[in-house]
């Protein structure tokens, strides 16, 4: 394995880690307009992430960080190829860490509630956009010999890619919904659970759905397919884990489940990283579009030194916050 | 193509419109989580009640301004690749590094401990807690630090070579990009102005209550002796940081003059090679003419600036031009940036920052406590103190209601002179994106229409004018609000805290107590 291989599969562990966190952030985000009924309720669902979401979140900046560094040809033509969805998925997220942020600032049932809505809102538009954006990355888009996507946003918009923004959607709000269960108690926790069942129903099928469609495809590799069918074991057997009150084991499943998800569609990519729609000789492959040997080998050493650090911290964060909220 | 909507133009526009944006939160969070740190040390080494309130009060503000500065800085991170991406594919390679470093080492940091440091208050052992905020403030002197590398490897490549084959900027050495000269000079600089800034935010805040107190003769007690102490503070930082700023400023000038010497001449607006070379302090006419008609000049000082010498010749603009034009190619008026900001930058970005420097010296002298000063005229640490021009002579009540209010009316200058620092540096440096290496033009996404630029520069411009309104709103209403001391209601929150047992720990970022939030009031700080 050579080091550009190794970087892909980091980078596609970044995600895994920031779709595991933050999906869950978005998940609970969702919920408060799913499940809670008064801003008292959402203000516990909220008060379970309120101290770790911002953390979440710069899984996310370092993935992009990391391919800013490691794949330049990546990263500049994801960021102007995708650039509405990109601009889009900006805004959500500004919005969305002001209102968590502020919400709690002023004692006027106003603010909340705009903070709320706008909680919920960009929660769910971005949950939806993550999945629009990696379903149309991992099916090709247009690229063009000078590695640059032509195209317009329309050209995004294809049953596909719509299934694949339902597919994140769906499992970030199983995801937050097995994490509220955890995480709180008390009516709010009963009402989490009860929303388990159908939510992971709908899950099993819109990701099984989706993940199938990407390995026949898009799948160039076999494993993808045992992955595939670990992802939906994981789905059907959280609502079991649920209903006999093993709340950790059912949210251990939703995040192998995310973790399954984000390999199905890294191992689609693999050895491309950005496959053209026009000519496959255009896509940028991992090779290709790698940063030099020298500049892969600091970061490897920067990341194995500081990836364990930041592990040991963020996980006694979640220590330090351990018990449920409500 | 229109020059008005090429998206170069459109690119530059949001460029400079986002990270000048993230610039005004940026050093506040900077110098904010510094002196937080520091009061919340001074309480848990003495225990003094006055330091407690002091870290809540800080920190909230602290907490409004970072929220800002962290989504903000959200966008930065995408910026290079949607508008840039001939540029990030140019430098991806070098420039990457620091960022992923900024990422993996600085932002996780600072966003762990900041959750850890305001849901934390009835977790934490008091020193672990602490601790917790000092992380933050390691957290972000490192994300400049890292982010400054960057930048100052487009103002002096170093540690690099252009790769024969693809035509593209290789890292060779990057010890050389994250210790050259230039980064840490600049880190110098940028830090100090930070927490100039920071200083005078905390003296403008300070005063404004010492003088609301004075107004309404309310006795002593503990506000005013938490304001005191932020105020002395304060005024202690806008000095030493003051003082470090133009020194670190004298070196840049000189690194600056050294490495890009069209900047220097384009900030002094010295259209031709002199020797020894004046500093304008002022010039009447257009500057960008090639000619300034009156101009109000310090003889020699500009040579002095570039060489520490008073007798030195500095090349002008005309001279360096034809220069770069004989070296890169293309006509000499290419390599001319945009003087009349430049040259204007220069001077607003050093005005207002020494104003509040100055300030700083002033108020730092008018309330001395022991030193020279009457018996007659000293006041008690929880008293608002009196302003005294020399040993027995107070500042009549006009002047003195004046020298508080300068205090506050100059409380945003320093913010003003960053970016104004920053629009000086940058536009300083055009046409070039990467000095010598790669041109702003050429460094533009190509695949990106000018419809989707127009629409992300019309959502930036809006969204952040929209959100620039709700955050001053919010630390106006609390900074006015000022500390809780007292279990009274708390006007910015209208919660109450309970007299006998102190401050409320949760009340830092919980406060609320109105029956419809009491759940998440406790959801908080449980
Ligand atoms: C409070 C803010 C503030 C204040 C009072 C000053 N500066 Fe500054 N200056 C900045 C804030 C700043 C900045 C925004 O932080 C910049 C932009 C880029 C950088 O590194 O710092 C900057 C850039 C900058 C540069 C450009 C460097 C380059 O392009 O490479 C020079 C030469 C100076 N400064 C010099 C000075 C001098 C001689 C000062 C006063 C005596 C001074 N600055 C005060
Ligand atoms: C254009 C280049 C820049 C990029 C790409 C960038 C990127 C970012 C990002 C992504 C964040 C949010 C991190 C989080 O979620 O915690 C952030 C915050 C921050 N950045 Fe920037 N930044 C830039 C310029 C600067 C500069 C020049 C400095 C300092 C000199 C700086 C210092 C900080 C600090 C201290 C924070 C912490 C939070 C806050 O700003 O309030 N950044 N930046
Ligand atoms: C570190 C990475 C940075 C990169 C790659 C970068 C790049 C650029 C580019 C390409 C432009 C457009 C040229 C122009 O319009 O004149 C620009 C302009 C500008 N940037 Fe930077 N810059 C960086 C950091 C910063 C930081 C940290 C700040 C300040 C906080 C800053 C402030 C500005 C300003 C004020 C302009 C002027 C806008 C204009 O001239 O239209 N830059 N920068």
């Amino acid at each position: 394995m050579q080091l550009h291989d190794l970087w892909f599969v980091l980078i596609a562990f970044l995600w895994t880690g920031y779709f595991f966190l933050e999906g869950f952030d978005f998940g609970i985000g969702v919920l408060t307009g799913l499940l809670a009924r008064d801003p008292e309720e959402r203000g516990v669902l909220l008060a379970t992430i309120g101290p770790v979401w911002d953390g979440n979140e710069v899984w996310m900046l370092t993935a992009v960080g990391a391919t800013f560094a490691a794949f330049p040809d990546w990263y500049a033509t994801f960021c102007s190829g995708f650039y509405l969805p990109v601009l889009a998925v900006l805004v959500c997220l500004i919005v969305r860490g002001v209102a968590l942020e502020y919400r709690h600032k002023r004692e006027d049932e106003r603010w909340r509630r705009t903070c709320d809505r706008c909680v919920f809102w960009t929660s769910l538009v971005c949950s939806a956009l993550w999945g629009l954006i990696f379903a149309n990355m991992v099916r090709g888009v247009p690229i063009g010999a000078d590695k640059n996507v032509t195209g317009g946003l329309l050209d995004l918009l294809h049953p596909y890619a719509l299934l694949g923004a339902s597919a994140t959607l769906c499992l970030f709000t199983l995801h937050g919904v097995l994490f509220a269960a955890l995480k709180t108690k008390g009516v709010v926790r009963d009402r989490a659970r009860a929303k388990v069942r159908p939510l992971a129903n709908v899950t099993t099928v819109v990701v099984g759905t989706f993940l199938f469609w990407t390995q026949v495809h898009n799948g160039r590799q076999v494993y993808g397919l045992i992955v595939l069918g670990v992802a939906v074991l994981a789905l059907v057997a959280t609502v079991e884990q649920s209903a006999t009150h093993h709340d950790g084991r059912a949210f251990a499943l939703s995040a192998t489940a995310v973790a399954a998800t984000v390999a199905v569609l890294f191992l689609s990519l693999f050895p491309d990283v950005m496959p053209s729609s026009t000519n496959p000789a255009w896509s940028l492959t991992v090779a290709g579009s790698a940063a030099s040997p020298y500049a892969l080998k600091i970061l490897t050493w920067v990341a194995a030194f500081m990836t364990p650090v930041v592990l040991a911290y963020q996980t006694w964060t979640y220590w330090v916050f351990r018990k449920r909220v409500g | 193509m229109n020059l008005a909507l090429a998206p170069e133009t459109m690119a530059r526009w949001q460029f400079g419109i986002t990270t000048v944006y993230h610039f005004l939160f940026v050093p506040l969070t900077i110098s904010l989580a510094a002196v937080t740190a520091g009061l919340e040390t001074a309480w848990v080494r003495t225990g003094k009640e006055k330091y407690l309130h002091a870290t809540k009060f800080w920190g909230k503000l602290f907490l409004i301004n970072i929220a800002l500065g962290v989504v903000t800085g959200i966008v930065q991170e995408f910026q290079f690749g949607m508008n840039w991406s001939d540029y990030s594919r140019f430098v991806g390679d070098v420039f990457g590094a620091p960022l992923a470093f900024e990422a993996l080492i600085a932002f996780f940091l600072e966003s762990t401990f900041i959750g850890l440091w305001i849901f934390g208050w009835d977790k934490l052992p008091k020193k672990v807690h602490c601790a917790c905020i000092w992380m933050v403030s390691t957290g972000t002197v490192l994300s400049s630090y890292f982010i400054l590398a960057a930048n100052s490897w487009m103002q002096h490549p170093v540690g690099y070579a252009v790769d024969g084959a693809t035509g593209r900027a290789r890292l060779t050495n990057v010890l050389a990009v994250l210790t050259q000269h230039t980064t840490l000079v600049q880190a110098w600089h940028t830090l100090s102005a930070s927490f100039l800034t920071g200083a005078a935010f905390v003296v403008g805040i300070a005063a404004f209550h010492l003088r609301r107190a004075r107004r309404s003769r309310s006795g002593p007690g503990m506000r005013t002796a938490v304001m005191r102490t932020s105020l002395r503070l304060g005024l202690v930082l806008a000095v030493v940081a003051g003082t470090a700023t133009a020194l670190s400023g004298d070196s840049l000038g000189q690194v600056m003059f050294e490495q890009q010497p069209m900047k220097m001449a384009a900030a002094e607006a010295l259209w031709d090679t002199t020797a020894p070379a004046p500093f304008s302090v002022f010039a009447v006419g257009d500057v960008s003419r090639g000619r300034n008609d009156v101009a109000i000049e310090v003889p020699g000082v500009l040579s002095f600036l570039a060489h520490h010498d008073f007798t030195g010749s500095v090349p002008g603009i005309n001279d360096t031009a034809r220069q770069e034009a004989a070296r890169f190619g293309g006509r000499p008026e290419d390599y001319v940036p945009g003087v009349f900001m430049t040259f204007w930058g220069f001077r607003l970005m050093i005005g207002f920052g020494m104003v509040s420097f100055a300030a700083g010296a002033a108020g730092l002298w008018l309330t001395r406590t022991r030193w020279r000063l009457d018996p007659r005229l000293r006041t008690a640490p929880d008293e608002v103190p009196r302003l005294a021009l020399t040993r027995r002579r107070e500042l009549g009540p006009r002047l003195t209601k004046w020298a508080w209010r300068t205090g506050t009316l100059t409380m945003g200058f320093p913010l003003i002179a960053n970016s104004f620092g920053w629009i000086f540096t940058e536009m300083g440096r055009q046409p070039w994106a990467v000095y010598g290496l790669l041109k702003t033009r050429d460094a533009v996404s190509p695949g990106v229409s000018t419809t989707s630029a127009v629409i992300s520069l019309s959502v930036f411009t809006l969204l952040y004018a929209a959100l620039a309104i709700v955050e001053v709103r919010l630390l106006a209403r609390y900074a006015k609000a000022g500390p809780q001391t007292d279990g009274a209601t708390d006007p910015a929150s209208g919660s109450t805290s309970d007299p006998a047992s102190g401050p409320t720990p949760g009340g830092l970022v919980s406060g609320p107590a109105s029956d419809t939030a009491s759940g998440a009031a406790r959801a908080f700080t449980y």
